[in-house]
């Protein structure tokens, strides 16, 4: 039971590692909470099933594709939407959400609501005293740790990483030392709903397409990074594996109530939050950074 | 600019004439209002049943309302019930206020149905409901006739029998299991969506199963829309489960029949699967669904009464995919509504609830009767048996969704067997054979 646990809780903490670093990426360098965060999830998850099933690509080109396309999607939707008004958090907020409900209504004129699903990318199982592990679970939790560590390299060996970096800790100095702030934050837009779409690209062959599929995890990716501590990206890591391993257990432990594991999941959160009101990693004052 | 009089008068006359003239033509037709999910595969099999309906009877002119010939006019309304229920109780509010419409048909979820039955009940319109099975729906019009008689259920019959069906469906495979494979107990894991009409069925499992001599390994509960049952799945490989028993409505039908069938879980699945009851449903699983037995009303071939070809076939040819129990709507306007509004001679719902409700008439699902309950009242519910509706078990083989089920079947000892022409053997899945053959 054990391994089942570690299994599914690492394929389910992987995914949301991707999402909520995202998002922390973004909040953390720009003060950006965007709500429409997981809605990009979607589009790049119809992207490649449209892409697949209608065009007849390949998936790992489909999904490439997906990723830039929806990445540039992203990009247009903050200069559009959220560029205008950001200094505005109420109003970001509530733009944001728009935008997602937007996305969810284009894609159900479009594809209605019917359920679709992408192939795997690889099939079969693995036999690991026996517990069995389908190849694209493996291949999923492999391409998430990939490209976790190259989010992590980013942001620490390069001169955009150590920009983000920099207009992270503390907006104004970083304009004051000469950084274009709006263009950082366009840049990690960019990042940030990129690794949106790669969540998107390595969950689609594990799931089911549908117009809905982006609110489960926004509820997630939120209570991920309040539990990690917000803009937190060493917070929202271990906050995605918390919650994905608590979520795993649940299932194990009471099978009756394997519905409560969303439940379950965000009451750690509040558990940890009444211990720690900060998050994890996060810190007590805003006057701290 | 001064109007001239007398062109304000050809205004005022025309204005006059347009708001006497038009009620007068719209009460030429019999306007039926469409209620459901219209985005989602249900709601479409609601307006695809209902618009072959109208197209039928349009074709011959229409239906004899006393001495008038009255059209159908179809108004279509997206409850959007999955998702939001104030959507469902507007759109039954702009189906009653706005439209004015005459008979609704339609609803799916019970939670949505259930208030948008109360809604058409202060309107006094008949309401026949086609897709949600809760009990609860029907027990109101015995307990409150004067306020619920306008309700009928159209489709399915309600979750008991639902429930009772999948058992036999359920006796049945492990029948076949034991004789094939030489199990000597079957070993059933019951995994049930969190939706309120599974909740009756789950408390049934444990009670008749053990009856049946079967042990409950487990009960497990996925959300509706789970999007991963890997862990679910996992412990029930570790249970020793010979059977899977589903009882799904939603999107996690997809998700747990095709990762069951991607890991080869060694458990055959039967019960009931609403998304395996589609034509999309192999697809939808990436070629993973195969073997999935699930309760069913309509398969491609197969006939249960003389009706069934044509209605298939018609729809198929119409819609290109076999219809499923929401296109059931197509029953309750040209079976049950028409050959009642024409009887009655008349649009007056209590009326046509008088000779509706002791009609006896078939569709191609079976023959539908009303049933009564121990203390004679009426449920408005639909009878079930041989000679009633007794539904289809189907089962993936090979990519093509077959019926298995009734097959030789006997409802009681001593009964006469019962088969649908076009029903074919059951198949297990060869994971599972490899598993438990010795």
């Amino acid at each position: 039971m054990i391994l089942d646990i570690i299994t599914s809780g690492l394929i389910n903490g992987s995914v949301y590692a991707l999402l909520a670093i995202g998002f922390s990426l973004i909040y953390g360098a720009a003060r950006i909470v965007n709500l429409a965060h997981t809605a990009f999830y979607m589009v790049a998850s119809y992207c490649i099933y449209f892409a697949t099933h209608k065009m007849g690509v390949h998936p790992v080109l489909a999904m490439l594709v997906a990723i830039i396309l929806v990445a540039f999607i992203g990009l247009a939707f903050y200069k559009l939407f959220i560029d205008p008004i950001r200094e505005h958090e109420a109003a970001v907020l509530i733009a944001t959400i728009a935008m997602a409900m937007a996305m969810q209504e284009i894609m159900l004129i479009i594809f209605t609501g019917d359920y679709l699903s992408v192939p795997s990318l690889v099939k079969g199982y693995l036999k690991i005293i026996g517990v069995k592990i389908a190849y694209q679970q493996l291949l999923t939790i492999c391409v998430a740790l990939l490209i976790l560590a190259g989010v992590w390299a980013l942001l620490k060996k390069t001169r955009v990483g150590l920009a983000i970096r920099s207009t992270a800790q503390d907006r104004e100095v970083a304009n004051l030392m000469g950084m274009n702030e709006s263009r950082v934050a366009m840049i990690t837009m960019g990042v940030s709903v990129g690794l949106a779409a790669f969540a998107g690209a390595v969950v689609v062959p594990l799931t089911v397409v549908n117009p809905h599929m982006w609110m489960h995890p926004l509820i997630f990716m939120l209570a991920i990074v309040v539990l990690g501590g917000l803009g937190s990206l060493k917070g929202s890591f271990a906050g995605a594996y918390i919650l994905g391993f608590t979520e795993a257990s649940v299932v194990f432990l009471i099978p009756l109530g394997a519905f409560l594991k969303g439940s379950v999941a965000l009451s750690v959160m509040i558990l940890v939050l009444l211990i720690r009101p900060e998050g994890l990693f996060g810190v007590a004052f805003e006057e701290e950074r | 600019m001064k109007i001239p009089k007398f062109l304000l008068s050809i205004l005022l006359i025309a204005c006059l004439v347009m708001a006497i003239g038009l009620p007068a033509y719209a009460a030429k037709v019999i306007k039926i209002g469409v209620i459901g999910p219209m985005k989602f595969v249900q709601g479409k099999g609601h307006w695809n049943g209902a618009t072959m309906a109208a197209e039928e009877i349009n074709a011959k002119g229409g239906l004899w309302v006393g001495k008038k010939k009255m059209k159908i006019e179809l108004v279509k309304a997206d409850s959007n019930e999955f998702l939001s229920m104030t959507d469902a109780t507007n759109a039954m509010e702009l189906l009653l206020t706005r439209h004015k419409v005459d008979f609704l048909v339609g609803g799916f979820r019970t939670e949505a149905v259930l208030a948008m039955q109360d809604m058409a009940m202060d309107y006094k319109k008949i309401f026949i409901g086609v897709g949600a099975a809760s009990d609860e729906i029907c027990t109101r019009v015995a307990k409150d006739y004067n306020t619920y008689k306008y309700w009928f259920r159209g489709s399915p019959f309600n979750s008991s029998y639902l429930g009772k069906t999948s058992f036999i469906h359920l006796g049945t495979v492990a029948a076949i299991l034991k004789m094939s494979l030489h199990i000597p107990k079957i070993k059933v894991a019951v995994v049930a969506e969190k939706a309120m009409w599974t909740e009756g069925m789950i408390k049934a499992c444990e009670v008749y199963l053990p009856k049946m001599g079967m042990e409950v390994v487990g009960v497990w509960r996925p959300s509706q829309v789970a999007t991963d049952v890997t862990a679910e799945l996992s412990a029930i490989q570790r249970s020793g489960a010979h059977i899977v028993f589903t009882i799904f409505s939603s999107s996690v039908g997809i998700t747990f029949a095709r990762q069951a069938g991607e890991l080869k879980i060694p458990a055959a699945m039967v019960g009931i699967n609403v998304e395996a009851q589609k034509d999309g449903f192999y697809e939808a699983t990436e070629r993973m669904g195969n073997y999935v037995m699930t309760l069913n009303t309509y398969a491609r071939g197969v006939e249960v009464n003389q009706l069934t070809p044509r209605f298939v076939n018609t729809y198929i040819k119409r819609f290109g995919e076999t219809p499923t129990y929401t296109a059931d709507t197509y029953a309750a306007i040209i079976y049950s509504l028409a050959p009642t509004i024409e009887e009655a001679g008349t649009l007056d719902a209590d009326k046509i609830v008088a000779i509706l409700e002791n009609r006896e008439y078939a569709v191609p699902s079976g023959k539908i009767g009303y049933l009564k309950d121990a203390q004679g009242r009426h449920l408005h519910e639909l009878k079930w048996g041989p000679g009633y509706l007794t539904s289809l078990g189907v089962q993936w083989q090979d990519g093509k969704l077959v019926a298995v089920w009734p097959n030789r079947w006997k409802a009681a000892k001593g009964a006469p067997e019962i088969t649908y022409k076009g029903v074919v053997p059951y198949k297990i899945a060869p994971w599972v054979i490899e598993k438990y053959k010795k």
